[in-house]
C-alpha cells in the first residue's frame, strides 16, 4: 500500500476526485516489474544478497489484485525438466517452476531417507594386520554395496537375518612371508547361501546354526542370478596387509536410512543452484569491459566489436557463474553489473554412491515425500 | 485438545472451533513440514500456516494452520493431497525427460559408460 500512496503522492494532478486507484502506474491485476522482480529473483549485492524469501502465502498481493495462489493445474503448465547430463553415477538436470520448499525435501531425502543396504555387522574370525577390527569394521561399513534396497526388508531387533533382509560377505586375505598387499573391495565375496561361521554351540549335541538362518539361496532369485551382488566398486582399499598378516571375516549388510548413518547415504552427494542471471545495467564499453572480462573467474562475459574500434562487453555465459561477486567488487561495480539467481529454476545435481542410477534414486525420493502425503491423509481421516 | 490413541499426529485445538489448530507429527521434520506449510500457504482458505520444531533432539514438528473458517483439518488433508499431485506430476515429467534424454543422446551415453568401464 505505501508504494501505492507515495506514486500517487509524487503525481500531482490538479483533479480533487482523485482515487489512487485509477492511476495508470498501479496497474491492476498484475504484478508491477519490480515487484515481479522481487517474487521471482534473488539479487546479489557486493555486501549480501537481497530479496532472499519467496512470497509463497496465496493473498500476498491480493490489494492490487493479483492472485498469488498456484493451483496444481498452474504447476503443471509451468513446471519443467531438462536433463543436462546422465550417467550411471551422476546426474544433473534443471527443475523449473517447483518452489524451493520442494527442491529441499527432495535433496533431504536423497540423502538420508532412501534406503540402501550397508554392511551393519562384521564377524571377524581373525585379524593379524595393523588395522583394528573396529577400523576395519568401520571402513566395510562404508563400501557401497550393488544391491537393490527395495528387493530386502528391514532388519528388525527380534527377526532373525534371513535372505529377504540380510546379505552375507565373506573376506579372507592373507599375505606372504615378506611381501605387502594391498586388501580392495572386491575381495569380497557374497554368500548367497547365508553365513559360514559356526556358532559356538550351547548344547553339546544340537545341531551346528550359523550366524544367518537363510531358507533359500539368494542367487536363485531372478533379480540376483543375472546380477549378482558386488561392492559398487571393486578398488576401494579396505586394509594393507604386511609380512604373514591375514584377515578373515564375515559382513552382514542390512537395510538402513542415511538419517541413522551416512553408510546408508545412497549419494555421494545432492545439491541444487539457482539459475544465475547476468545482467549489464549500462553499455561496459573498451578499458571497463575488458576489467570486467579479466575480473570473472568463470569467462561469463565476452567483448564483441561494435566498430570504430569500439568493445563492448556482453554476458556469454551467465549459467558458468559461480557468484563470486568480483564483478560487483568496487566503486561503480554495483551500477554496471546486477547479478541475479532465478528463484524457481533449480540445477539439481544427483551423484549417486552406485547403489542405484541417479535418476531412479531421485524417483524413489519423490515417492518417499509422496508416501509421507499418505500417511499423514491416512492419520487424519 | 483430543489425543487419538497411539498415532503418530496430534491435534491440538479448541472443540469450539475448528478453524484454528497445531498438529503434531511424530518423526517428521523439515523435509515434510516445509513442503506442507508451503502447500497450504498457497491455499485461500488458509489465512496462517506455519511450523516448529519444538526441540531438535525430539523428532517432532508442530504445524499451526488457522483458516478463514473451514476446519484446519479438512485443509490440512487437502493440502496434503496437492503435494501428492505435485510430487507425481514431477516423478511423471523426470521420466519424460531421462527418456527424451536417453533417445537424443544414445551414443553419448554409451561412450560415457564405457570409459567408465575401462577406469
Ligand atoms: S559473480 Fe563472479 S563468476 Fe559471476 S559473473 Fe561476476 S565475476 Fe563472474
Amino acid at each position: 500500500m505505501n508504494e501505492k500512496e507515495n506514486k500517487g503522492g509524487n503525481n500531482d494532478e490538479p483533479n480533487k476526485k482523485f482515487s489512487i486507484w485509477d492511476l495508470p502506474d498501479v496497474p491492476m491485476g498484475q504484478l508491477p516489474p519490480h515487484l515481479q522482480l522481487q517474487k521471482t529473483r534473488v539479487v546479489c549485492k557486493a555486501d549480501a544478497p537481497i530479496h532472499t524469501d519467496n512470497i509463497s502465502y496465496s493473498g500476498a498481493y491480493a490489494s492490487i489484485g493479483v492472485d498469488n495462489s498456484v493451483h496444481l493445474d498452474l504447476f503443471r503448465d509451468n513446471f519443467k525438466v531438462n536433463v543436462i547430463r546422465l550417467t550411471k553415477e551422476d546426474m544433473e538436470f534443471d527443475m523449473i517452476g517447483i518452489d524451493p520448499a520442494l527442491a529441499n525435501a527432495f535433496r533431504r531425502i536423497l540423502i538420508s531417507e532412501v534406503p540402501t543396504m550397508a554392511i551393519e555387522k562384521v564377524l571377524i574370525a581373525y585379524n593379524t594386520s595393523v588395522v583394528q577390527d573396529e577400523v576395519l569394521a568401520h571402513r566395510l561399513g562404508l563400501v557401497p554395496l550393488k544391491a537393490d534396497p527395495r528387493l530386502f526388508e528391514y532388519l528388525s531387533a527380534n527377526d532373525t537375518p534371513n535372505e529377504k533382509n540380510t546379505i552375507v560377505f565373506k573376506l579372507h586375505a592373507s599375505c606372504k612371508r615378506g611381501e605387502r598387499r594391498t586388501v580392495y573391495s572386491e575381495e569380497l565375496k557374497w554368500l548367497p547361501k547365508g553365513s559360514e561361521l559356526i556358532k559356538e554351540a550351547g548344547q553339546a549335541d544340537s545341531k551346528p546354526t550359523t550366524y544367518t538362518s537363510f531358507t533359500c539361496s539368494q542367487d536363485v532369485l531372478p533379480e540376483f542370478s543375472e546380477d549378482p551382488i558386488s561392492p559398487s566398486e571393486d578398488k576401494i582399499i579396505l586394509a594393507k596387509l604386511g609380512s604373514k598378516q591375514e584377515i578373515e571375516l564375515e559382513a552382514h549388510a542390512v537395510k538402513g536410512l542415511g538419517k541413522t548413518h551416512a553408510k546408508w547415504s545412497p549419494v555421494a552427494t545432492a545439491w541444487y543452484r539457482m539459475l544465475p542471471e547476468v545482467v549489464l545495467l549500462e553499455d561496459v564499453e573498451d578499458e571497463v569491459a575488458e576489467e570486467l572480462v579479466r575480473r570473472c573467474p568463470d569467462k561469463v562475459f565476452d567483448i564483441e566489436d561494435i566498430g570504430h574500434g569500439k568493445k563492448r562487453a556482453t554476458v556469454a555465459r551467465p549459467r558458468d557463474c559461480r557468484l563470486c561477486r568480483e564483478c560487483v567488487r568496487g566503486e561503480g561495480w554495483e551500477e554496471r553489473v546486477e547479478l541475479r539467481r532465478v528463484k524457481d529454476h533449480f540445477i539439481f545435481t544427483v551423484e549417486s554412491t552406485g547403489v542405484l542410477p541417479p535418476e531412479v534414486l531421485f524417483t524413489e525420493a519423490v515417492k518417499i515425500l509422496e508416501e509421507k502425503c499418505e500417511r499423514v491423509i491416512s492419520e487424519l481421516s | 485438545m483430543c489425543v487419538a490413541g497411539n498415532r503418530r499426529e496430534m491435534e491440538h485445538g479448541s472443540l469450539n472451533d475448528p478453524s484454528k489448530a497445531t498438529f503434531s507429527f511424530v518423526d517428521e521434520d523439515h523435509t515434510l513440514a516445509n513442503s506442507v506449510r508451503f502447500c497450504l500457504n498457497q491455499d485461500p482458505r488458509v489465512s496462517v500456516c506455519g511450523y516448529s520444531i519444538p526441540h531438535p533432539s525430539d523428532a517432532r514438528v508442530n504445524i499451526r494452520i488457522q483458516t478463514t473458517g473451514e476446519p484446519a483439518r479438512e485443509v490440512l488433508k487437502d493440502g496434503c493431497q496437492n503435494l501428492m499431485l505435485m510430487c507425481q506430476h514431477v516423478r511423471g515429467t523426470l521420466d519424460k525427460a531421462v527418456a527424451d534424454f536417453r533417445m537424443n543422446n544414445p551414443t553419448k551415453m554409451e561412450t560415457k559408460s564405457d570409459s567408465e568401464m575401462e577406469t
